[in-house]
Order: C-alpha cells, then sequence, then structure tokens
C-alpha cells in the first residue's frame, strides 16, 4: 500500500476576497522508499501540497494518508528543508543539527543521557555532506551551499520515514546545486527514506527521482504521473544521456501546455 | 593603531570641547548676560560649588529612572511575550496599547500626584509608564518576524508552541530587547525628571525648578550638564551590553538571516 496517499484533495485558502483555490481533486500515490519530484508552474500549490502531507494544513476536501492513518494534525516525524537554510543564527552547525533531537520523541527524552551519541551521529553526517569539521562554526561563517547541506542534515538527523524538500536547491548557483544534488542522491541511496521533492528544474527532478508528478496551474491537479526508470547509481553524465533528455523534452511539453491553457 | 583610528577615537573629544569653547568665547565676545546664557567656565565653577548637592539629588534621580525602567522590562517582557504569542491577545491588546502610547506621560503626571503624593512614587510610575511601550513592541516585533518556514520545520517534528517559543521565539526576539533597552532607558530618564520639575521635593529636576526660580541660572546649566552625563552613561552601558548579549544579530544580519 502507498506511503502517502492524496485522494480527491482540495484546499482553498481564505483570504480577504474570499477563498483561493490552491489544489483541486489532487490524487497522488507514493510508495515506501520512493523519491517522488512535484513539479509544475509556480504559485500552482506546490508548497500547499507540503503542507497538506505533513499535516500543517487540513484539506478542505478529500483525504490525506500518511503510514496508513488519516492525517489530522502535524506529523511528528516529517524532516523538511526549504529554499531559505533557516539556521538558527545564535546556534552554532553541531547545535542546529541537534535541534530536531530536542523535539522529537523518543530523542527528546534521551538528549541528556545519550548527548554524546548524538553529537557523534551528527558529526557523522556532517563528514558525508562534506562538513566534516564545520560543526564549531556559525551559519553565517557557511556558504549558501555549505547552509543548504547543513538544512539537508538538520532534516536527516532524526532519521524520518519522510523527507519533504520544497526546492531546496532554488537560490544556488548550477555548480553548487549539481553538487548537493549528488549529496542527496548518496544520502538517500543509503538511507532509503521517502522523499518528496518540490522543484522547478525538471533536470534536477530527472537526475534525482524514481518518479515525477506534473502539475496543472492553479488550482492544481496531479496531471501526469512519469516513472523514471533511468538506471541507478546515477551519475551527472547522465544528464547528456538521450533518454534524460528525451524526458526533460516532454516534460518541458507539459508544463508548457499547462501555463498556456 | 593607524591614524584613521586615532582620528575616529579622538574626534567625539575634539567636537564636544570645541563646542564648549564657541559657547564660551560666545558669551564674552557678544556680551551675553549672565542670567540669560552663562559661560561654561561659570557653569563648571558653580557645578563644583554645588557638587554635593548635584551628586545627591543626580542619585535619586538615578534611583527613581531605574525603579522605574526595571518595572518596565519586567512588565515589558511579559506583556511583549503574551503579546507576540497569540494573534488573539495581539489584536485585543494593541488598539488599547497604543491610545495609552499616544497620552503624553506629563499629563498622568498630576493624577500620580493626586494618587501617591508629591515624592518618588510618581517619578518611579512616570519612568514606568513611558518606557514599557517600546520593549513590549520590540520583543512582539521579533516574535511576529520569525520565519514561517521555521515554524513549519518544527511543527512537523510535533514541537508545541511553547517549544518554538523557548527554542526559537525568545532567542530570536533578544536582539530587538536588547535594542529597545538603550530607547527605553533613555526614556525612563525623561520620564523620571519631567515628574521631577512637576511634582518632587528631590532630584535633579527638582533642583532644576529649585534653582530656576533662585535666579541661579548657572546651577540650571549645571543640571542639564549632569543630565546628559547621566543620560550618556545610562545610554551607553545598555549599548554595550546589547553588543555583548546578542553578537550573533550583528554578525549574522538578523534580517537576511
Ligand atoms: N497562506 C495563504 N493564504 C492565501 N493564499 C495562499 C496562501 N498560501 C498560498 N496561497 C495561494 O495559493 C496558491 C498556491 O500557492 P503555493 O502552494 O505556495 O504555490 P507554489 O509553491 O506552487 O508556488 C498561490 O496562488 C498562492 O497565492
Ligand atoms: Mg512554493
Amino acid at each position: 500500500m502507498a506511503f502517502v496517499r492524496l485522494e480527491q484533495t482540495a484546499l482553498a485558502y481564505p483570504t480577504r476576497d474570499g477563498d483561493v483555490l490552491a489544489l483541486d481533486n489532487a490524487d497522488l500515490a507514493i510508495q515506501a522508499g520512493e523519491f517522488t519530484a512535484v513539479v509544475g508552474p509556480s504559485g500552482c500549490g506546490k508548497s500547499t501540497l507540503m503542507r497538506l502531507v505533513t499535516g500543517l494544513r487540513r484539506p478542505t476536501r478529500g483525504h490525506v494518508i500518511v503510514d496508513g492513518r488519516e492525517v489530522v494534525g502535524p506529523l511528528k516525524f516529517v524532516g523538511m528543508a526549504f529554499q531559505n537554510a533557516t539556521l538558527l543564527p545564535w546556534r552554532t552547525v553541531l547545535d542546529n543539527l541537534l535541534l530536531p533531537l530536542e523535539i522529537v520523541e523518543p530523542h527528546r527524552s534521551n538528549l541528556r543521557r545519550r548527548r554524546r551519541e548524538y553529537v557523534a551521529k551528527a558529526e557523522h553526517l556532517l563528514e558525508t555532506v562534506g562538513l566534516a569539521r564545520f560543526g564549531r562554526k556559525y551559519p553565517w561563517e557557511l556558504s549558501g551551499g555549505m547552509q543548504q547541506r547543513v538544512s539537508l542534515c538538520r532534516a536527516l538527523i532524526h532519521e524520518p520515514k519522510l523527507l519533504m524538500l520544497d526546492e531546496p536547491f532554488a537560490a544556488l548557483d548550477a555548480f553548487t546545486r549539481e553538487e548537493l544534488w549528488c549529496v542527496l542522491r548518496d544520502l538517500w541511496q543509503e538511507q532509503r527514506f521517502t522523499v518528496i521533492l518540490v522543484t522547478h528544474d525538471l533536470r534536477e527532478a530527472t537526475f534525482l527521482a524514481d518518479s515525477i508528478h506534473v502539475m496543472s496551474a492553479r488550482p492544481g491537479r496531479i496531471l501526469h504521473r512519469h516513472e523514471i526508470d533511468l538506471p541507478r547509481p546515477r551519475d551527472l553524465e547522465i544528464c547528456y544521456d538521450q533518454r534524460f533528455v528525451d524526458i526533460v523534452h516532454t516534460l518541458r511539453q507539459q508544463i508548457k501546455g499547462v501555463r498556456q491553457r | 593603531m593607524t591614524r584613521t583610528w586615532w582620528i575616529e577615537r579622538l574626534a567625539p573629544w575634539v567636537f564636544t570641547l570645541g563646542l564648549f569653547l564657541v559657547w564660551e568665547v560666545s558669551c564674552h565676545v557678544f556680551d551675553v548676560p549672565r542670567f540669560v546664557l552663562p559661560p561654561p567656565s561659570l557653569v563648571f565653577q558653580e557645578m563644583w560649588y554645588f557638587r554635593s548637592a548635584i551628586w545627591n539629588n543626580s542619585l535619586v534621580t538615578l534611583w527613581t529612572t531605574l525603579a522605574g525602567f526595571f518595572m518596565a522590562v519586567v512588565f515589558g517582557l511579559i506583556l511583549g511575550i503574551a503579546v507576540g504569542w497569540s494573534r488573539t491577545i495581539y489584536a485585543a491588546l494593541y488598539p488599547v496599547m497604543v491610545g495609552f502610547n499616544a497620552i503624553p506621560k506629563v499629563a498622568v503626571v498630576p493624577i500620580l500626584v493626586l494618587w501617591f503624593g508629591i515624592g518618588e512614587v510618581p517619578a518611579i510610575l512616570t519612568a514606568f509608564l513611558i518606557s514599557f511601550f517600546p520593549i513590549v513592541v520590540n520583543v512582539a516585533t521579533g516574535l511576529a518576524t520569525m520565519e514561517p518556514e521555521m515554524e513549519d520545520v518544527l511543527r512537523a517534528l510535533g514541537a508545541k508552541k511553547m517549544d518554538i517559543m523557548l527554542k526559537v521565539g525568545i532567542p530570536r526576539s533578544l536582539p530587538y530587547f536588547f535594542a529597545s533597552l538603550k530607547v527605553a532607558i533613555t526614556l525612563a530618564f525623561v520620564g523620571s525628571v519631567v515628574s521631577e520639575t512637576v511634582a518632587a521635593n528631590r532630584g535633579i529636576g527638582h533642583m532644576l525648578l529649585a534653582a530656576q526660580a533662585n535666579f541661579e541660572v548657572p546651577l540650571v546649566f549645571g543640571g542639564l550638564i549632569a543630565l546628559a552625563v547621566l543620560g550618556i552613561g545610562m545610554y551607553a552601558i545598555f549599548a554595550v551590553l546589547e553588543r555583548r548579549m546578542t553578537g550573533w544579530a550583528f554578525r549574522s544580519g538578523l534580517n537576511n538571516a
């Protein structure tokens, strides 16, 4: 059974000039351990979809089901990362990483006793993203790409079953972005959590994901689902593979169609 | 140390000395009567002569200012956190607070005198009333400008409102809080002196008024200089405290953090 499921889900935001229907009749099914990407024109309700899945918002209509249960309030285990790294500037990198463990049970109760263990784990995670020995630095001492790596680590420190990424690499330069694709690829290859990656970068989606969902313009619906069966592990070279180029091309056509309607 | 460093260090002193010099020279050149504007030499002479009176009254003013200020800190923090905590409390309290803040506090002094009599209590309360508002506003602003994404990250981990406040909101609003202390201490000082000039029998404000009544014009100016020294001192203390407590905000630039 699917790990994340949306069934005829709709969400309207109440505003001063009446309700804005952001998402309408969205259907979606994502398997446990699947890496899925959601692409669509801006303002089509991608971030809204994230808020629904994590339970930060209740749907106006329809159902949101995660791990076999209807979502009625914020889930308590999801790792999230956004376009801005949202690190706390008064905490060192290491202390930023420990923040989720100060919240999520059972770590929260164990933090005092097992602190040494958690610190070691955080340091190991930093090492895997290429930031060994940056633990004692403050976020402002890091470049944007480094901050985003820390943000990824923070989303993963408590080993979540679900990782939600909302355009996490959108603010980075092209080189740093591709570096971080590989970082994320390796983390996922190793831990196999379920990922929902929102992005407007079609190459990013194709490179990283098992499946890609294309959304319509607002009110957002899921229009297409593509299975990306490019072999894994993938190398950046694959971006020049004809199959890769064809997928990106198809996606581009579909998004273009959506925008013109 | 470089030359520019020295120049920057010395510039304020040179400027201040220059100001006094211009004042002194103008008084002599234009032959300004002493009861209009006494020259600084005379003012300092007079200050030395009345040093114990100035010292004692300064202590009184300092005490009333600080007492009112600390009340404002406690009250302002509590109210600021409450207002920043919930939109409902914000909606309920904000109009009243803005209205209250709009009243010139001098207008409140007569009522305070009516209730508490002439003395230190009205001065303390005026200092309190005038200085708590900026603290409330700053603390509430610090809480309200928290990035929504940060809140989402924590809520998706199961954080309660209290967790979010303790881990993010309150540390985040500390720079705003310490910045407001500089403003608040200055305002508290204004409040206590204003109240003293209207309704007190001690304090610099009262001394100023008494000196004026006796045509002790140099002492009036002496009182003003004492006030300036006190004000600068208190401001400096809180400016240093701000730097010490929230260095990260200066280095990271809170707005783009
Ligand atoms: N809190 C909100 N209140 C009102 N309207 C909103 C709110 N959040 C998003 N919207 C509207 O809903 C639509 C979808 O927003 P969003 O999910 O953020 O889009 P995307 O992330 O795909 O760019 C947009 O038109 C946006 O203006
Ligand atoms: Mg968005």
